[in-house]
C-alpha cells in the first residue's frame, strides 16, 4: 500500500472560458431530458384515453393473485358481452392504508377490502352511499376465508389446535394486529376460540390470548412480512395465516417444507367489496364497476375464487377445490360486529396493548 | 454574526440567493410541515398528551433515539476512518468501494431491511456465525442499530471526503516542518479542519436514523416496549384513522430532532469561531 | 511510490502498518454494513440464473416503474441542485442573523419520518385536505399521481446538495472571490471561475447522493403513490410489490438495478476527476487577467 499524492490544492485548477458554453450545454441537455421524460410520461395517459375503459380496483394484500386472474376473465367476459374493452388496474396494500388512500383521493372505482370496517370508514366520508353492504348478496362478501395454521413439515411440535399454541416452547409467528388487518383476524380467532372453550369467560380469553402472544418473538407489520419471516428466515414453529395465504405460500415456497393444519374451529372472515359511488359517477364507470363486482358472484367468478383457496359463497362452484371443514364463528355472534371488536381490542389501550403494558 | 453588520458586503448576490433559499424552503418544507402543526392543534391538550406520552410511546422514543445515537456514533468514528482511507490511500478496488458507499441511499429502505434481516437472521450468513457466540442481531434491538447504521453510513463519509480532498498539502507540510509527528498533525491540524464535517455527518446520520421506518421494521422484531420504533407507532395510529394522533407524535419527534440539529449547528459555528 | 520518495514524505502520511490497519478496519466496517447486504441482493437476484433476472427487468410493469423513477429524479435533482447552490452561497459568503436556524431548517426533511413526509402532502392535497376539494373540482391530481410522487421526492432529497456544499464552502472562506471581484470579474464570472472549480467535488457528491436517494426513496413515495400497477409505481415500490408476491428473484433483480445506479455514479465521478486532472491550472490565472 502506498500513499496517493495529495492534491496541491483543491481550488487552483481553473476553468477555461468554455465552462460557460458547457453550462449552457448542460442546461440544454437537461431541458431535453425533461421534455422527453414528460412525453414518455404522458404517453400511457394518451393511449388509455382511446377505446379502453380503465377501472381501478383498490384491494388489500392477499388478493393479488386472485384479481390478476379475475381481471383477465372479466375483461374477456365484458368484451364478449358489450364489445368494449375494459382495462382493470390493481392497487394493493394493507387494508387500512388502502381505505385511507381512497378517502384521501385515490380514485378507486371499486374497493375490495379485508374488512367491512374499512369500507365503513370510506362511507363515513361520503364517498360511498350508506347501506352499501346490502347492495350485493351475502353482505357484499363474494368469498370468505378463515384463519388456520402453517407448520413445518411433519409438524414436529404436534400443533393440532389453538390450545397447542400457548404451550411453553412453541414459537408463534403473527403480524401486529395494530398494523395488519390479517393479524386482527388472527387475534379475534384466538380470542373467540378461548371464549367458546371457557363458556364465554372474558378473563380466561384475555389470559389465553396474552399467553399466546408471549410465544410470539416477532411482530411483522404485514401478513406477507410474517410469512417471509416464517418461511425464509426459519423463525417460529407455527404461522397464523389466512387460509388462502397458507395454501399460496405452500405452493409458491415449498410443498415439501410446510403443511397446513386446520384447527377445530376458527373465525369466519368476510372480505367485502363495494362500488365507490362518488368516483364511478365522476368517471362514468358505474355500469362497468357494478358488473365487475356482480361477476364475482357468477359461476366463473366463484370458480376463480375457489381456485385461489378462498371459500366461495356458492357451494357448487367449489367442486374440485375442497377445503377442509371446520366450525366457523362470525364476528357478529362473538364480538358484536367490527366497530365494537375494534374498540375493545385494537384501539390504543385496548386488550392488545394491555398484553404488553403489564 | 453580530460583526456581520459592520463588515461591508463585497460579494454580490446576497439578496437573490437568500431570497430564493427562503422561498424554496418555505414552499417545499415549511408550508407542508405546517400541515403537521395545524393537524395537531386539532387535539386538546389532554388528547395530545395521551397520544405522545403514553408508556408505549415513551418506550419507543427511548428505543428510537437511543439506537439512532449509537448508530450515528458508530458512523462518526468509522465514517471518518473510511473517508480518510478512501481519499488518502491506494489499494485494489478502491474506486469500486468508493462508489458503493452511496448504496444505502440508492437501495429502497425496504430492500435494505429485508437483506439485512436475511444476512443477520439465525440462518443467514452473519447470523449463523454470531449465533454460537450468543449474539442475536435480527429481531432484537441490536438489529435496529445495525439497520440505522447502514442507512446513515453515507452521510459522514460523503460530507468528509470533499473536505479531506481540499486540505492543502502545505498545511500538513508546515506542521511536519515545525516538528510535529504524524499523530500531532492529525490531532492539532487535521482534526480541527475535519470536525465541522464530522459533526454535520453525525447530525444528519442521527436525524435520518430517528425518522427511519422502512428498513428498521423488517429487522427490529417490533415487540412493544422493547424493539418498537416511534415511526411504527405513527403507522399504527394511521391504521386507526387517527391522523391527529399520528401527527402529534411526528411533531414531537420533529421538535426533538430540530433541537438537536440546531444545537449541533450552533456548536459548529461556535467551535469555528473559537478556532480562529 | 518508491521507497526514497516515501522517506521524504514520512511525516506527511501514516506509517505503512498503520495504513494497513486503518484500511482493513474501514473495509471491515463497510463489509459488515454494506458489502454483505449487497452480495445478498445479487445472490438472491441471480438465484435462478440470468434468464429470470432479465425477464424480471424487461417486464412492462418494471419498465413503467423505471420510466417513472427516471422522470422523478430528472425533475427533483436539478431543482434541489439550484436550491443547494443558492443556499450555500447565501449562507457561507455572508453573515446574517438567524443563520443557524436557516441551516437547521434545511436539515429538517432528514429527520421527518418518511411516512410523515408523504402524509403532509396528503394532508394538503388529499381530498380531505386544504386544497383537495378545489383540486378535485378542477380535475387536477397531485397526490396518488405523478406530481405527488415528485413533490414527496423533492422534499425527501431537499437538503442533500446544500448540506454537502455548506461545510466545504465554509472551509474555503471568501478571500478568493473577493480578490476576483477586485480584479474586475463580474459576480457570475467569479462564481463560475473561482467558486465552482473549488466546490466541484462536493457538488458532484451532493448530486450523486441526491440522485441516489431520489431514485431509492420508498416510504414517502409509498404514501402518495396509490400503488397503481404500471401507472404510479416507482422502482422501490415495484420491488415491494414483487416481494409481496413471493417473487423474490424478480424483487431482488429490480433492487439490484437500483444498486447498480450507485455503481453508475462511479463512472460519473471518475469522469469529472479525470477531466479536471487533464486541465492545466494556468487557465485560471489567464481567465482572471482577461
Amino acid at each position: 500500500m502506498k500513499a496517493s499524492g495529495q492534491k496541491t490544492s483543491g481550488r487552483n485548477q481553473g476553468r477555461s472560458p468554455h465552462i460557460d458554453g458547457k453550462i449552457s450545454q448542460l442546461i440544454k441537455s437537461f431541458t431535453l431530458t425533461v421534455l422527453i421524460g414528460l412525453s414518455i410520461m404522458l404517453s400511457p395517459l394518451i393511449s388509455a384515453s382511446s377505446d379502453t375503459v380503465p377501472l381501478l380496483n383498490v384491494s388489500y394484500d392477499p388478493t393479488r393473485e386472485l384479481y390478476q386472474d379475475y381481471n383477465k376473465a372479466f375483461a374477456g367476459y365484458w368484451e364478449a358481452k358489450t364489445h368494449r374493452i375494459v382495462e382493470p388496474r390493481q392497487s394493493h396494500g394493507g387494508s387500512g392504508k388502502q381505505a385511507r388512500s381512497v378517502i384521501d383521493g385515490l380514485e378507486a372505482d371499486v374497493v375490495t377490502l379485508a374488512l367491512a370496517y374499512d369500507i365503513d370508514e370510506i362511507q363515513e366520508k361520503g364517498l360511498i352511499q350508506p347501506g352499501w353492504q346490502k347492495r350485493l348478496p351475502n353482505n357484499s362478501a363474494p368469498y370468505t376465508s378463515t384463519i388456520i395454521f402453517l407448520v413445518r413439515k411433519g409438524n414436529p411440535k404436534e400443533i393440532k389446535d389453538w390450545k397447542d399454541l400457548v404451550k411453553p416452547g412453541v414459537s408463534v409467528i403473527t403480524p401486529n394486529p395494530k398494523t395488519s388487518g390479517g393479524a386482527r383476524w388472527n387475534y379475534l380467532a384466538a380470542w373467540g376460540y378461548a371464549l367458546k372453550e371457557n363458556g364465554g369467560d372474558e378473563s380466561k380469553a384475555r389470559e389465553f390470548v396474552g399467553q399466546l402472544f408471549k410465544n410470539v418473538p416477532v411482530l411483522d407489520s404485514g401478513a406477507r412480512g410474517s410469512t417471509t419471516t416464517f418461511v425464509q428466515r426459519g423463525m417460529g414453529d407455527v404461522l397464523l395465516a389466512w387460509e388462502n395465504e397458507a395454501y399460496l405460500a405452500i405452493n409458491e415456497l415449498g410443498k415439501d417444507k410446510f403443511e397446513v393444519v386446520t384447527p377445530s374451529m376458527s373465525i369466519l372472515a368476510e372480505p367485502t367489496v363495494a362500488v365507490v359511488d362518488k368516483y364511478v359517477d365522476k368517471h362514468g364507470t358505474r355500469e362497468i364497476a357494478e358488473a365487475y363486482l356482480s361477476y364475482l358472484y357468477s359461476d366463473e367468478g366463484q370458480r376463480i375464487v375457489a381456485r385461489h383457496y378462498y371459500r366461495p359463497v356458492s357451494k357448487d362452484a367449489a367442486t374440485g377445490f375442497k377445503l377442509p371443514e371446520l366450525k366457523l364463528f362470525t364476528i357478529e355472534e362473538q364480538f358484536g360486529g367490527w366497530q365494537k371488536a375494534h374498540k375493545t381490542h385494537f384501539v390504543d389501550g385496548g386488550t392488545f396493548d394491555q398484553i404488553y403494558s403489564k | 454574526m453580530t460583526n456581520g453588520i459592520k463588515k461591508e458586503r463585497v460579494l454580490p448576490g446576497f439578496g437573490p440567493t437568500l431570497g430564493y433559499t427562503v422561498f424554496y424552503l418555505s414552499l417545499i418544507v415549511l408550508i407542508p410541515l405546517s400541515a403537521l402543526v395545524i393537524k395537531t392543534t386539532g387535539l386538546t391538550w389532554r388528547a395530545f398528551l395521551a397520544a405522545v406520552a403514553s408508556p408505549q410511546v415513551v418506550a419507543s422514543y427511548r428505543v428510537t433515539f437511543g439506537s439512532a445515537f449509537i448508530a450515528a456514533m458508530i458512523n462518526a468514528v468509522f465514517g471518518t476512518l473510511t473517508a480518510w482511507v478512501l481519499v488518502r490511500y491506494e489499494f485494489p478496488c478502491k474506486r469500486l468501494i468508493d462508489a458503493l458507499v452511496d448504496l444505502p441511499f440508492a437501495l429502497p429502505t425496504a430492500v435494505t431491511g429485508i437483506t439485512l434481516a436475511t444476512v443477520y437472521s439465525e440462518n443467514g450468513w452473519m447470523g449463523s456465525l454470531l449465533e454460537p457466540l450468543g449474539i442475536k442481531v435480527a429481531y432484537t434491538p441490536l438489529g435496529i442499530i445495525v439497520a440505522m447504521t447502514t442507512i446513515g453510513l453515507p452521510f459522514v463519509v460523503r460530507t468528509l471526503q470533499p473536505v479531506i480532498e481540499a486540505i492543502e498539502a502545505e498545511t500538513e507540510e508546515a506542521s511536519a516542518c515545525l516538528g510535529a509527528n504524524r499523530l500531532q498533525t492529525f490531532y492539532r491540524v487535521l482534526l480541527p479542519v475535519m470536525m465541522p464535517s464530522i459533526l454535520t455527518g453525525f447530525a444528519l446520520a442521527f436525524a435520518r436514523a430517528v425518522g427511519e421506518y422502512g428498513s428498521v421494521i423488517f429487522i427490529a422484531g417490533n415487540m412493544p416496549m422493547v424493539s418498537e420504533i416511534t415511526s411504527l407507532l405513527i403507522v399504527t395510529k394511521l391504521e386507526q384513522f387517527d391522523y391527529s394522533g399520528a401527527t402529534a407524535i411526528a411533531l414531537v419527534m420533529l421538535t426533538a430532532s430540530f433541537a438537536m440539529l440546531l444545537a449541533i449547528n450552533m456548536l459548529q459555528r461556535w467551535s469555528r469561531k473559537y478556532a480562529q | 511510490m518508491t521507497n526514497s520518495q516515501y522517506k521524504r514524505r514520512e511525516n506527511l502520511t501514516e506509517p505503512v502498518p498503520v495504513q494497513w490497519i486503518l484500511a482493513i478496519l474501514a473495509i471491515l466496517f463497510l463489509g459488515l454494513f454494506l458489502f454483505l447486504p449487497l452480495a445478498a441482493v445479487f445472490s438472491q437476484a441471480l438465484a435462478k440464473g440470468f434468464g429470470p433476472y432479465f425477464e424480471a427487468l424487461g417486464n412492462p410493469d418494471a419498465l413503467a416503474a423505471i420510466r417513472l423513477t427516471l422522470i422523478t429524479a430528472a425533475v427533483s435533482v436539478p431543482l434541489n441542485l439550484v436550491f443547494g447552490l443558492a443556499a450555500a452561497w447565501a449562507i457561507t459568503k455572508f453573515d446574517f442573523r438567524g443563520k443557524n436556524l436557516l441551516v437547521t431548517m434545511i436539515d429538517l426533511p432528514f429527520s421527518v419520518s418518511p411516512v410523515i413526509s408523504g402524509l403532509i402532502f396528503v394532508l394538503i392535497f388529499g381530498l380531505q385536505g386544504w386544497m383537495g376539494p378545489w383540486l378535485n373540482e378542477h380535475s387536477f391530481k397531485i397526490v396518488f399521481a405523478v406530481p405527488g410522487i415528485i413533490l414527496a421526492t423533492i422534499f425527501v432529497t431537499f437538503p442533500f446538495v446544500a448540506r454537502e456544499l455548506i461545510p466545504l464552502m465554509e472551509a474555503q472562506g471568501r478571500e478568493e472571490e473577493e480578490a476576483a471581484l477586485v480584479l474586475g470579474a463580474s459576480g457570475l464570472q467569479t462564481f463560475f471561475r473561482v467558486t465552482l472549480p473549488g466546490i466541484r467535488e462536493g457538488l458532484v457528491y451532493g448530486v450523486i447522493l441526491c440522485n441516489a436517494r431520489a431514485m431509492g426513496e420508498f416510504g414517502a413515495v409509498s404514501v402518495v403513490s396509490g400503488h397503481i400497477r404500471g401507472l404510479t409505481n416507482t422502482l422501490p415500490l415495484h420491488v415491494e410489490i414483487l416481494y409481496n408476491e413471493y417473487d423474490f428473484t424478480a424483487a431482488f433483480a429490480v433492487a439490484s438495478l437500483l444498486a447498480m445506479l450507485a455503481l453508475a455514479t462511479l463512472a460519473v465521478k471518475s469522469l469529472t476527476q479525470w477531466k479536471r486532472a487533464r486541465r492545466p491550472s494556468i487557465e485560471f490565472e489567464e481567465a482572471l487577467v482577461r
